[in-house]
């Protein structure tokens, strides 16, 4: 399914755009359960909080902020061609720079959230 | 609707003639953009600025003693059981057909619906908020 769509970043961006989406879906009905907990109750809540900032849950954190942050940034590059098709041409530069601004904000995000793990 | 036009370029979906469909395509773009903000933003404070090691039930409820950053907060619920509910819808659409993909789809809008009344209550019932009419 994922390979029918022709061609080449354009596919990938695709691909990624509803991997990530996929994944953060997931996510969200899970986060909505627990902040619902985090009233209903807190005593749970907070127990489930230990696992999130646990090592695996911190790697799992880091993992949903990258499917956040490309869903973020290749979502921008839709719009910008949705709203302003003379941008299509630079459809590749576009997700070459969303690239690129994945990278500079978030390897720092994912220094901060690892860290604690080797006693940061 | 049977199959959903992909846009070649943008990998986004085509934009649909009119109706319920063209809605929902201006409001995918619109509720991205908003997430754009809230979601990152959300997540840069909760993940980052705040380590979940130092965070519990009272964390929250002092968070949303602010009554600005609970309307925020909500404002991201409905958005977010907008947006992901309706991506999910169209990953349903591509992929399955017939009753199943009715099922799922009803499926999907009725998790939506439980998920949004959850997190409403959620941030209007939280405790020791109600900041002092005053």
């Amino acid at each position: 399914m994922l390979f029918r769509y022709r061609g080449s970043e354009g596919m990938l961006a695709w691909a990624f755009h509803r991997i990530s989406g996929l994944a953060i879906w997931v996510f969200i009905v899970l986060h909505v359960f627990d902040i619902w907990l985090s009233g209903a109750n807190p005593k749970l809540y907070d127990d489930l909080l230990v696992i999130y900032a646990s090592p695996i849950g911190r790697v799992g954190e880091m993992l949903l902020g990258a499917a956040l942050l490309y869903h973020a940034l290749n979502g921008l590059r839709i719009v910008i061609m949705d709203f302003w098709p003379a941008m299509t041409r630079w459809h590749r530069q576009m997700w070459y720079a969303s690239w690129a601004a994945f990278a500079v904000v978030g390897l720092p995000v994912a220094y901060f959230i690892l860290k604690p793990i080797w006693g940061g | 609707m049977s199959g959903i036009r992909v846009n070649g370029r943008s990998g986004g979906r085509a934009r649909p003639g009119g109706g319920f469909e063209l809605a929902v395509w201006y409001l995918m773009r619109l509720t991205g953009l908003g997430l754009f903000v809230l979601a990152l933003s959300h997540f840069l404070i909760t993940h980052v600025l705040y380590d979940p090691a130092n965070q519990n039930a009272s964390f929250i409820s002092d968070r949303w003693a602010n009554l600005a950053v609970r309307t925020a907060d909500w404002l991201m619920l409905a958005f977010v059981c907008f947006h992901a509910f309706m991506g999910l819808r169209t990953i349903v659409g591509d992929y399955t057909r017939g009753g199943l993909r009715t099922t799922l789809t009803m499926g999907l809008y009725l998790i939506a619906i439980v998920l949004f009344f959850m997190g409403t209550i959620a941030i209007i019932a939280v405790p020791n908020v109600l900041p002092a009419a005053a």
